[in-house]
Formats: structure tokens, C-alpha cells, sequence
């Protein structure tokens, strides 16, 4: 902490100086007046104001990532699942709402699902062995420059393994047993698009390559430093480039660093009672900046749309210098969007170091829901008829049979005889009375928004549509479950990884008239890739119908098998993924809804923009990066 | 006496899983998770195995597009096949009315619950494939859409199938007595049927078999429902239905009927296109249809037909089903009941047209023997697998699935591809009698044999179409002798034993017209043909090379391979070849001959050995009638003089020439009088651009461009050597 907190003070800023800032924005909008705020709108950020004055709002996650974030898992170090002496599962840790219970089920699910014994375990390495890293080379003309612009940044070995990665299955495999080949030399900490400026002219001058970091989240091979690179490698951390830098309440629009990650954004703007809307399952520790260069879909695009909807202006520090348009519209006809050049971009072009986005009043009334259906195609099939009316809530998803089960063994334990009757009798009722198959049934998980008396109403247009479709209203706790499920959910493949299993999520979109073959198939060809593959046990192959659109959905799939027996897990993991993305593929699904193509899925964008497509990106490349400062190879 | 074919006591059933089969770890993790039956368990397990099999092949495949087959030499010659069973024996112990009424539950795909075939057509009526063409031709030719929709409830109806336990019932039973009449035996692999069973709950499952006779239709049927499995739909041709209440009846026992051609009605096409996709993509009955399009009159397969078969596989391509299997089914007769209309009809006496009536007069045979019926249903194949690799699905992408789509030409190239593979499939697991070889060795030496002569012949012959992986039902005990008399007795109509001698039944030659004379003796030669033609398609590539050797007269491999691939090309339609493979099959006629050592090969060079002459004159003699029977038809058309010429006006051109020449005593070659050797011949010279064909209103017109076939007869009498094709790294 004490190492933190000097570094912070080298970067000359300090917490004090972020909480006037806060409470200067707060006791504005307590003020009210519409004047102030416009004032707010034109005062210049601190840190434009030279002298070194401001300095980063104090986040939640901290510099030293590896104080509060696992090292080599998923999220906080604090909230994991163990199974505790009595051998029964449990989640660790205040910060959730499954925090300190046990789950009496989940050990004979996974057990039952994957063929899984808590004998067999597996043990990574309690911690980072600082020998193995490879060490950091940088030119000392370049750290003297870099000492110059008073830019904080270090070369300690975990500091350096922590941005070497995303959460790719491969990523964090290596990070329990093994090390990567290259990682960053150097992490540099900017805290404002100056630095950012500075940064990338010194890259320019000594001919470095730079890759940006923000939370760190990426799935897609994306932040995986190219072997064969060179040059000296500095990860760009954002995350010190947090702040609101004004709220602009007669346009709803707010212009923030780039850095913020998701939870301090939306935490900061309630305070000033607005919020994005934006959230991506990730949101916790994803960046805004990380969402713009991925194209980013947040779980309630129904209301505030996706990154693409939400984003107003951009400026993005890139090899040319800044690009960036010259007024805050809603929508210009000046030739293609350029922001549509930024967004997607994958950190091959530059560094996005502040983004003005919509904001909207934070919602008066929020209540979850939940629908059973007799089996996935009515699910489907009531999912699209809520799409063409136009009528999705907030947040809408269907999960299969395999899911819902899954999700039921992630039932804690129940507080009293009466709650457990109650959900007997349910059971009952659905089983029973109504007939539905408990193997073959599955929920839609509901989200509503808005004024209190129009969720109502809306509430009611929905459950009436999904009556038409045989769905039944299942509960506002089991939808609230579901949601809370999403955030962790990513826990449990550190979980799994312990006893041999394996697993990752990936995406797609498709259009309606697909969604159910695409499903079947490529649920199918999973199952059927682990067989020929000689994996022991049949795997867990699951979807979920997480978006709905006029033309479309987009499809999550869980995938995760028990690995025992086989000698090269990751590889064989590999080819079972790359097989369940070719089927996605000949199913007439995109290569991905958000996710984004970072390393991993480069092989197939010749396919799916065509060469001439492909050819325009790399020309703006070209001009933009000639050098390719921006080495991280993605996308291209 | 009897029946000289019976095998011994019979082998011990295999066990189910054989050795060498990578285990699942018996406890069957992988055991479906809804809990099914130890069968549907067994049927993962197996069908694991299977795949991994499968995929290793495909990984092969998929490397190379079209340059590596999907069929390989190696298969062929090492396999081994399974073992048959009767299943008239059952029927002949016990009650046929039992059978008939005993109680039918078949196993179904993924537990679908079958589906009426009123339901099915109000699905097809229904659909959106459907819904739009109608709507487009009531754009088009300004009508209601409601009078189209009319005229598509009416094709359906007369398309569809009615499939009623009762009537199948009604088969089994009279089927049952008909096939105990008829036949000694109908042997069936079980193991097939066993692997059938595990893939029709896997994926839609489409039956081809091959088609030499009308108890085909049936057939199957029969089987299926014998093994308690479900019943296929079969698609037959709409001339059925000129048989009164016998088409009713098939209808009722699951055929379903198509127009000759109706490329031009497309309302007809999207109707039944989506008629058998339905069926398929629901998958509750396996779909039987015939690759060659019709029954073979010369127990040849026939080339195939690529229309239904593209309809079945794009459900797949749209992925709109997971898999389809491709089951190819060798159905073999000892004695194929039409032998004599075929020959007939070859020789132009035109068909009887399907009537009940005729059926009724045909009843006589009743009390003929024909001897044993071998069904081997062949692997099951996975179209996913067949096409991993191959096919860019991308333009299935871009356009909503229910709008009708013209195949890309890789999906077309693909479509003729699996056509030529599952025939050749059949064509491999096709049972050969020893008749068969009897016939073989008799056509070569007519008029008379001696009896001892052509046992040892025979015998001789037995060995070398083993070592071409030719599948002869031969069983180990029983003595050459009387398999060649059996094989006599039961084809007494064609050939007897008279005084040691064996000679051709052709009773009533000696008196009457040299015409007649003709006429008899040719129907006997086509008949006797029919049998040696089954043994065609497995010596076609090395009686090619030999055939070949002899043409060139020189021993450079080059220039045997140009003639190889000259006559490959020119016998393209009369045999069946993996497209795009001549030097493929160049190359297996040479290790097949090498294996025989008839001949040897060096690094340029290909040369008989002395040994080897035996069967080099053998293989080329066997093939002789079709060199001398297409040079009649070649220069026949050489004299044609007039402009253009339809097929009607060709054949019995053609054929008057060949009995002028045969009455004259100029020729020898009988079999060129065969029609459908006339329309294989005109079909190569189309290919081969000798003659052009022309769409007319009423059918096509050829006309001929005689430098072109002076060019080919030439290369045939060896007076110019072939053009140098394109001899790729030999």
C-alpha cells in the first residue's frame, strides 16, 4: 500500500485532489442550477492546466492491480467459490450477494455434469515465480525521456505479468502453470490524454511498441504480447485516466477519461443522479476506453442502446497525432464515421484517452422478472415476437435446459421451511399441474426500467406475449438470481479449473430465422468435436439467448469439459472451440457480437469482411500507424 | 437336392463391439443425460467409434478438394464385410400372419413421435418455401393466389404418401408368401442393420439402394419392418400410379411419387422439394430413393441422377439438420425376375406399361425359382463428414433459407461427387454369385464349352475378381462343381448341359428366318450378359489398362495412360468412375494387375508379364463386346447423313445397322443391338463433342460432327495414337 501510495504521489496527484474534484461535481448538481452546470461544461481539466495539480479519482481497483485482483484468476481475491470441510460448495467473500452462503447442490451437479470428484485436484502455483518472467529490456535514453515527462510508470516483474494478458482460457492456464513467452517491459501509468500524448511521441521517437490496457478483461487473445516483437513492449494502463471531466446536463451527455472502469463510472455519475445504462457482464472491471476499442454491447442496449449508440465524441491520441471530430452532435453526415475507424479498433490504431457519452436520469423503478417455457423454441420464439413489437425490457435472455439447471444448482441454501415449500410447491405446480418437463424446460430471465407505473404496464404486454408462447411467471427472485449469476459466474472456471475441468464463454449473432439450428448445431458439433477428440466425459455445452434485436439475437455458449486423461487440455480445448466457431460460422452466425477479434479469431476476418474489406482497415492502418507502434496484432 | 448354395452351420454372431475399438471406459460417461435405453447407450458408444473412424478419413479428404477421391483403393480390396442371415427362414418356421400382426414399435429419431401424412402435407402447403413461389407465380401470371395454392394442394395429393400400419401389414404377410415363393433365401447383413438402427435415431437418415428389379420397392420395406425398424418413404415414379389399386397401395405402404420431369414447373419442384425436406428435416422416417433413377436393365448401376439427391442434402448445407446419413444399399439377385422383359426391351420391344392387370398375367412366375437375394446395407455415411472442408456455405448465408436458390457450382460439383460415391459404395458390396463368373467365362466362348473346362475357368476366375475385391457369396465348402451346376439349374433358361458341353438355351433357333435366328440368339446373349455385367465395375479399371496395353502396342506408361484415359472417357457413361480421377483409377488398374502379376511396372514402363498374358487376354476379351459394339455405333453415325436426328430416330437406326451387319455374319458382337449401350454411346460422344445435342421444344436433337468421330474410330482400330492428355506426373 505504501508502494501505491508513493507512486502516487510521484505522479503528483493525490486522493485529496480527486475528492474536491468529486465534491465540487457533487455540490454542483446540488446547486441545481442549470448555469452551473453549463460553467462546469466550460472549465478546462486540471490537467490541461499544466503544474501537476490533479490527479486520478481514486478507483476501486488501485494500481497495483494484484492488492484486490486475483493474479491468476477471475476477479477479486476475496470472492472465490471453495468447497469448505463439510465438502459442500461455497462463495467466498461480501461483495455478492451468493457471498457466505453454500450451495447444498452444486457439488453433485458438477460432479454429476462433468464427471468431476473432488479427489482429483489440481494445484497451480500459490504465487508469481518473479525467476520465470522474462526480463524487462528498455532502452535508457527512453527511460530518461520518460523520467522527464514525470510519467509514473515500473518494470516490476508482477506489475509487468498482470497486463501480459486477458481471461482467455490459454491466458490464464499459463499464468497457474506456466509463463508467457513475452510480456510488456515496461507499465506506464498516464493520467491524463496529455501524457497519453507524450507516451506515444516518445514510442515514435525510439521506435517502441506500444500495447493499451485497460481492465484487463479481454477475451480474445487481444492484450497477448506478439512473440516475435522486438522492440520494447509498454503496456499503457489507463487506468489512472478515471475521472468525469463534466456532466452536461442540458445535452445529457458527460466527457470522461477513458480509463474509468464501469462500476466507477456508473457509481460516479448516480452520485449527480445519472447513469450510462452501459453493462457489460465485465462491468466491474472493463474501462470505457476498452469498450470503445471492442465495440462493446452492455446487458441493457434495449434501453441505452450499445457502445455505438451511447458514444457521442471520441479522441483518440494515435502515431498521426489526434483524431477527433469537431462538435458534439448526435448524428453528421461528414462521410463514414470516423468514429467507426475508433471503435472496434482493438488498440492497433492508438490510445481513445476521453469519451463524451449520453447519460440518462437514473431509472425511478427497477424489477426483474422470470418466465419458464416448455421447452427452448418457444422460448425462441416468444423472445422474437417480443422483438418485432418492440417491446423488450431492459434486459431479456433465455437460458437452455442445461443452464437453468445449472443455474438451480447455484440455489443457496434456503433460509427457512417455508421458503422451501414454497419452491416444492412451485415445482409442483410447473411439473405437475402444467406438464413441463424439468429436462427439457427453460427461463427467460426479465429486466425492467423506468417510471414505476410504465414498467408496470410493460411488465404486463410482456408476460401477456409470453403467455401466447406457453411461458409461465416464475418469480422475481428467480430473475434477480439470474442476473446476479452473470458477474459470478466467471468465478467458477478458476473453481473448475482446480478439479480438471475446463471452460470459456463465447458469442455470436445470427438472425432470428437461424437462432435455433445455430443453437442445436453448434451445441451438437461441441459434444461431438470432445468424442472425436477422446475427452472422457460428455461436456457441458450450453446456451443462452442474451440480446434481442429487430433482425436478430445474440447467442452466449458455455462450454466446459472435464479434462481428465487427456495430455495437452488447452490445445485439445483449442481446436474444440475453433470447430464450434466454423459451425457458427456455416450457421450463418457473425465471428462475434462483442467480444471482438483481438488474436484469436484473426483467421476468419478475411471470411467475414472479404479481402477488400480487410484491405480498407489495413490501409487506415497504414496511414495511421506506419510504423506500427501499435503492435499488438490484432485484428489484422 | 439341396439348395447347392446353403452354407454350413452357421458362423457365431459377432460380438457387438469389436476388439481394437477404442473403449469408452465402460462405465459410459457419455451415456445420454435425458436417460435413455441400453440400446440408444450402446448406439453412442458405437457411433463414437465410428466417428472417430470416420473423422481420420475426413481429415484425409479434406486436405486435398477433388484431386484425392473420396473413395480409395485400399478400401477396397482390404475390406472386410459382414456376415448374412436369412431372413425367409424365420417366415418359413413360423406363422406369416403372426408376423404381419406382431407388434410394431420401431425406434424413432431423438424420440420424435411420427407424424400423420395429412400433417406433413398441411406443414409442406403451410411452409414459407411453399408460401413464396406461390406467391410469385400469382404475380407473374396474375392470378389469385388462392388457384395456385389449389394447384399445389392437388400436386401434393397426388404426390404423397398415406403410410398405414394396416397396409403394411397387408405386405408383410402377402410379401412374406411371395418372397417364399419366389426366392431360396433373402440374406441381409445384420450388422448393417444394426448400424441403420443406431443412425436413424442419430440423424435423418436417407436409404440408396441400388435398383435392378420392382421388388426393390418393396424390399427394404419389408426388411425394415422385419427388423422393427421405421418404415421409409419411397419415392417412385408417377407411372405407378397408372396401376389401379396397386399404386393405391404402395402409396398406403409409404411410396410417394414424382413426375418424370418437371424442371420446368416450378411450383411442382418447390412442392415436392419441400415435401421431402420436410420429411427429412423431421426426421421420423428414413427417405429411400434410387441414385440411378430407374431399374438397370443390364444389372450395370447406372449413372446417377443428382436431383434428389441435392434436394435431401440441402437441409444440411442450410444446416437447417445437423447431419444426414447416406446409407448405400447393395441389393443383388441370384436371378433377377425382368430378365427376359430387359432383354426384350434392349432390344426394342417396348415395355409393358404398369398395369395391374399385367401384374396379374405376371403372376406365372410364382412358380419360378430365383434363386437367393443378398441385401448389404453398406456404413452408414455422414454427409457433415463428406463435406468438411469442401463446400463454402457463405451464399446460403446471404439469402433467407425458404427463397429458392440455384446450387453454386462447387455445391453441384460436390452433389455429383457423393452421387459417384455411393454408387460406387454399392457397386463395392454388391454380392456376386458364382453364376456370375459362369457367365463370364461362357460369353467368351460360345457357342459350346466343355463342362470341365469351364469349372476350372470358373474357378480361375473366382480367384482373380477376389484379388479385384470382388464380394463372391462362395462358401468354403462347397465344391466348384456345383456351385457351377447350381448356378446351371437355376438359369436353365440361358444356358444347359448337353452332352458335357455347356451351350446357350437358344431352343428354336435352328428353324425359322435368319432374322429370327438373330433375335433369339441376341436375347439369350443380352440375358446372359445381364449377369456377367455385374462383374463389370469391379474389373473396369484394370481391364482399362489392359485394354489399354493392347491399343497402344507400345509398353511407355505415358502412352498407356493416354489410352487408358481415352477409353475411360469414352465408356464414362457405361461404367461408373469417380469424376475427375483418371489417373487415380489409372493407377489402381495398374497395382490391381501388378497384385495379379499379370503385369509389371517400372518407373516409365508397363509391360505384360508371360504368366500375366492369361488374364490380360481374359480382362480385354471380357470388355471386347463394348470396344466392337461402340465402334458399330461410331461408325454407324460416321454414315449418318442427315442434319440432325432425335434419339427416337437413332435407336432403331442404329439397331438396323447392327442386325444387317449381325444377319450378314460381319460381326459377331450381338450385344451392340442393346439399346442402352446405344444411348451410352451417343451420351459419351456429347462429352466428348463428337455430337451436339440440342434442346427442342419436344426432347433434344443431336447432329454429328463427323471429323470428331472419324478421329475416335480412328484411335479405336490403333491407326493414330491418342492425343497426349494431360499425363500429370505419373
Amino acid at each position: 500500500m505504501a508502494a501505491a501510495a508513493e507512486e502516487a504521489a510521484g505522479s503528483g496527484g493525490g486522493s485529496p485532489a480527486s475528492a474536491r474534484r468529486r465534491l465540487r461535481i457533487i455540490s454542483g448538481h446540488l446547486r441545481g442550477s442549470p448555469r452551473a452546470a453549463g460553467q462546469e461544461a466550460l472549465s478546462p481539466s486540471p490537467c490541461k492546466a499544466q503544474g501537476g495539480s490533479a490527479g486520478p479519482a481514486a478507483g476501486s481497483i488501485p494500481k497495483k492491480r494484484q492488492e484486490i485482483l486475483k493474479w491468476n484468476g477471475w476477479g477479486y481475491n476475496d470472492s472465490k467459490f471453495i468447497f469448505n470441510k463439510k465438502g459442500q460448495a461455497e462463495f467466498t467473500g461480501k461483495r455478492y450477494r451468493l457471498g457466505g452462503m453454500v450451495l447444498p447442490t452444486f457439488k453433485e451437479w458438477i460432479e454429476r455434469t462433468f464427471g468431476a470428484s473432488l479427489e482429483h485436484k489440481t494445484t497451480s502455483r500459490a504465487s508469481l515465480n518473479v525467476n520465470d518472467v522474462p526480463p524487462s529490456i528498455v532502452n535508457e535514453e527512453f527511460l530518461q525521456d520518460l523520467r522527464a515527462t514525470k510519467i509514473s510508470y515500473s518494470q516490476d516483474a508482477e506489475d509487468r505479468v498482470f497486463r501480459a494478458h486477458g481471461h482467455c482460457l490459454h491466458e490464464i492456464f499459463v499464468l497457474r502453470e506456466g509463463m508467457f513467452k513475452r510480456i510488456p517491459d515496461i507499465v506506464v501509468w498516464p493520467v491524463c490524454h496529455e501524457d497519453v500524448v507524450k507516451i506515444v511521441e516518445l514510442a515514435c521517437k525510439h521506435n517502441l511498441c506500444i500495447i493499451p490496457f485497460g481492465g484487463g478483461t479481454s477475451v480474445s487473445s487481444a492484450l497477448e504480447c506478439p512473440e516475435e516483437e522486438k522492440r520494447t513492449i509498454v503496456s499503457l494502463d489507463t487506468s489512472q485516466m478515471n475521472r468525469i471531466l463534466w456532466i452536461d446536463e442540458k445535452n445529457l451527455t458527460a466527457c470522461v477519461e477513458a480509463g474509468i472502469i464501469g462500476q466507477d463510472l456508473e457509481k460516479q455519475l448516480s452520485e449527480s443522479g445519472f447513469c450510462t445504462g452501459h453493462e457489460p457482464d465485465s462491468m466491474e472491471f472493463s474501462s470505457l476506453g476498452g469498450w470503445v476499442a471492442t465495440r462493446a454491447s452492455g446487458m441493457k442496449k434495449n434501453i441505452y442502446g450499445n457502445i455505438e449508440d451511447l458514444v457521442i465524441h471520441i479522441k483518440m491520441v494515435t502515431p498521426r497525432g489526434i483524431v477527433e471530430k469537431n462538435c458534439q452532435v448526435p448524428r453528421m453526415s461528414t462521410g463514414p464515421d470516423i468514429h467507426h475507424f475508433i471503435m472496434g479498433s482493438e488498440g492497433i490504431l492508438g490510445v481513445v484517452t476521453e469519451v463524451t457519452i449520453k447519460i440518462r436520469p437514473l431509472p425511478e423503478y427497477q424489477k426483474y422478472g422470470s418466465v419458464v417455457f416448455p421447452n427452448f423454441e418457444r422460448g425462441v420464439a416468444c423472445l422474437r415476437e417480443v422483438a418485432k413489437q418492440r417491446c423488450a425490457p431492459a434486459s431479456i435472455r433465455l437460458v437452455d435446459n442445461a443452464q437453468f439447471q445449472f443455474g438451480h444448482a447455484l440455489k443457496p441454501q434456503v433460509a427457512s421451511i417455508f421458503t422451501s415449500f414454497l419452491d416444492g410447491l412451485k415445482k409442483f405446480y410447473i411439473t405437475k399441474f402444467k406438464g413441463f418437463d424439468p429436462n427439457v424446460l427453460c427461463v427467460a430471465t426479465l429486466l425492467f426500467e423506468g417510471d414505476r407505473e410504465k414498467v408496470l404496464q410493460h411488465e404486463k404486454q410482456v408476460y401477456d406475449i409470453a403467455t401466447k408462447f406457453g411461458g409461465l411467471a416464475a418469480g422475481e427472485d428467480n430473475g434477480q438470481r439470474g442476473y446476479m449469476l452473470t458477474f459470478v459466474i466467471a468465478y467458477l472456471r478458476d473453481l473448475g479449473l482446480d478439479y480438471y475441468v475446463i471452460g470459456e464463454s463465447f458469442e455470436t449473432s445470427v438472425p432470428w430465422d437461424r437462432v435455433l439450428d445455430l443453437c442445436r448445431n453448434v451445441k451438437e458439433r461441441i459434444v461431438r468435436e470432445c468424442k472425436e477428440k477422446g475427452v472422457q466425459f460428455a461436456p457441458f455445452s450450453t446456451c443462452r439467448v442474451t440480446q434481442t434485436y429487430d433482425a436478430g439475437a445474440c447467442v452466449y455458449f458455455y462450454f466446459a469439459f472435464n479434462y481428465r486423461g487427456i495430455s495437452d487440455p488447452i490445445h485439445v480445448y483449442e481446436e474444440i472451440e475453433r470447430a464450434a466457431r466454423e459451425e457458427i460460422l456455416a450457421n450463418g452466425g457473425s465471428l462475434s457480437h462483442h467480444h471482438g477479434v483481438g488474436k484469436l479469431r484473426k483467421r476468419w476476418m478475411k471470411e467475414s469482411i472479404s479481402d477488400v474489406g480487410l484491405g480498407m482497415l489495413r490501409s487506415v492502418k497504414e496511414y495511421v500507424d506506419p510504423n506500427n507502434i501499435f503492435g499488438n496484432k490484432n485484428l489484422l | 437336392m439341396a439348395p447347392p448354395t446353403a452354407r454350413g452351420p452357421r458362423p457365431p454372431a459377432r460380438p457387438p463391439q469389436r476388439a481394437g475399438q477404442p473403449g469408452r471406459g465402460g462405465v459410459g460417461p457419455w451415456a445420454p443425460q435425458r436417460g435413455g435405453r441400453a440400446a440408444e447407450r450402446g448406439a453412442a458408444r458405437r457411433g463414437g467409434a465410428r466417428r472417430a473412424m470416420a473423422a481420420a478419413a475426413t481429415t484425409a479428404a479434406g486436405r486435398a478438394r477433388r484431386g484425392t477421391p473420396m473413395f480409395s483403393q485400399k478400401e477396397l480390396t482390404s475390406k472386410k464385410r459382414d456376415e448374412f442371415e436369412d431372413i425367409l427362414e424365420e417366415r418359413r418356421l413360423s406363422s406369416d400372419l403372426r408376423y404381419a400382426m406382431k407388434c410394431y414399435t420401431p425406434v424413432i429419431y431423438k424420440g420424435l413421435s411420427p407424424c400423420k401424412p395429412n400433417a406433413i402435407k398441411s406443414v409442406v402447403l403451410q411452409s414459407e418455401q411453399v408460401q413464396y413461389v406461390i406467391k410469385q407465380l400469382a404475380k407473374e401470371m396474375g392470378e389469385s393466389p388462392d388457384i395456385i395454392q389449389e394447384e399445389a394442394v392437388e400436386i401434393l395429393d397426388e404426390m404423397g404418401h398415406s403410410m398405414q400400419l394396416g397396409t403394411v401389414r397387408f405386405f408383410a404377410f402377402t410379401l412374406s408368401k411371395i418372397f417364399k415363393q419366389l426366392f431360396q433365401r433373402v440374406c441381409v447383413n445384420e450388422e448393417g442393420m444394426q448400424r441403420l438402427q443406431h443412425a436413424i435415431q442419430e440423424h435423418p437418415v436417407v436409404l440408396l439402394p441400388s435398383h435392378r428389379s420392382y421388388v426393390d420397392f418393396l424390399m427394404l420395406s419389408y426388411l425394415l419392418y422385419t427388423y422393427d425398424l421405421a418404415l421409409p418413404v419411397i419415392a417412385a415414379g408417377i407411372d405407378f400410379l397408372g396401376m389401379k389399386i396397386v399404386g393405391e397401395l404402395l402409396r398406403r405402404a409409404g411410396a410417394f411419387f414424382m413426375r418424370r420431369s418437371f424442371g420446368g414447373n416450378r411450383l411442382y419442384w418447390a412442392v415436392f422439394a419441400e415435401y421431402v425436406k420436410t420429411m427429412l428435416r423431421n426426421g421420423y422416417a428414413p427417405i429411400e430413393f434410387f441414385l440411378e433413377g430407374t431399374r438397370s436393365r443390364t444389372a450395370k448401376t447406372l449413372t446417377p441422377k443428382f436431383g434428389l439427391l441435392s434436394i435431401v442434402m440441402e437441409p444440411f448445407f442450410k444446416r437447417e439438420v445437423f447431419d444426414t446419413y447416406l446409407v448405400p444399399i447393395s441389393i443383388s439377385y441370384e436371378r433377377i425376375l425382368e430378365e427376359s422383359l430387359y432383354a426384350y426391351e434392349l432390344l426394342g420391344v417396348p415395355k409393358p406399361k404398369e398395369s395391374t392387370s399385367g401384374l396379374l398375367k405376371a403372376r406365372r412366375i410364382l412358380s419360378d425359382n430365383f434363386g437367393t437375394i443378398h441385401i448389404y446395407v453398406g456404413q452408414p455415411v455422414s454427409l457433415r463428414t463428406l463435406a468438411s472442408g469442401r463446400i463454402n456455405l457463405c451464399p446460403y448465408n446471404l439469402v433467407p433459407r425458404h427463397l429458392p436458390q440455384k446450387p453454386t457450382e462447387d455445391i453441384q460439383e460436390f452433389v455429383s461427387d457423393v452421387a459417384y460415391k455411393m454408387e460406387l459404395l454399392q457397386i463395392e458390396n454388391m454380392v456376386l454369385s458364382p453364376w456370375v463368373l459362369v457367365a463370364a467365362v461362357l460369353l467368351q466362348n460360345l457357342p459350346a464349352m466343355d463342362f470341365e473346362l469351364l469349372i476350372e475357368k470358373t474357378v480361375w476366375l473366382k480367384g482373380l475378381t477376389q484379388t479385384f475385391g470382388g464380394f463372391i457369396e462362395w462358401p468354403d465348402n462347397l465344391c466348384a462343381k456345383k456351385a457351377v451346376m447350381s448356378g446351371l439349374t437355376l438359369h436353365s433358361n440361358i444356358a444347359r448341359l448337353i452332352n458335357g458341353h455347356v451351350v446357350l438355351n437358344d431352343k428354336g433357333v435352328e428353324d425359322g428366318a435368319v432374322g429370327e435366328i438373330v433375335f433369339k440368339r441376341a436375347l439369350v446373349i443380352l440375358m446372359c450378359s445381364t449377369y456377367r455385367n455385374q462383374l463389370l465395375n469391379v474389373f473396369v479399371r484394370p481391364s482399362l489398362v489392359a485394354l489399354a496395353l493392347q491399343m497402344t502396342r507400345s509398353f511407355r506408361k505415358e502412352e498407356v495412360y493416354s489410352s487408358f484415359s481415352f477409353l475411360r472417357d469414352v465408356f464414362s457413361d457405361e461404367f461408373i468412375f469417380f469424376p475427375g480421377i483418371s489417373l487415380k483409377d489409372f493407377e489402381e488398374g495398374c497395382f490391381l494387375l501388378t497384385k495379379c502379376d499379370a503385369i509389371q511396372t517400372t518407373q516409365q514402363e508397363i509391360y505384360p508379364t508371360d504368366k500375366g498374358s492369361v488374364v490380360v487376354s481374359f480382362l480385354s476379351a471380357m470388355f471386347r463386346p463394348f470396344v466392337e459394339g461402340y465402334q458399330l455405333i461410331f461408325r454407324y453415325l460416321s454414315k449418318e447423313t442427315k442434319e440432325a436426328f432425335t434419339e427416337k430416330q437413332f435407336i432403331p437406326g442404329v439397331r438396323n445397322y447392327v442386325f444387317q451387319l449381325l444377319e450378314k455374319g460381319t460381326t459377331q458382337c450381338y450385344e451392340a443391338l442393346s439399346s442402352d449401350m446405344q444411348k451410352n454411346a451417343l451420351a459419351a460422344l456429347v462429352q466428348l463433342g463428337a455430337v451436339k445435342k440440342k434442346k427442342m421444344s419436344n426432347g433434344f436433337s443431336y447432329s454429328v460432327n463427323q471429323e470428331a468421330i472419324h478421329k475416335i474410330l480412328d484411335v479405336f482400330d490403333a491407326r493414330t495414337p491418342v492425343q497426349k492428355p494431360v499425363a500429370a506426373r505419373l
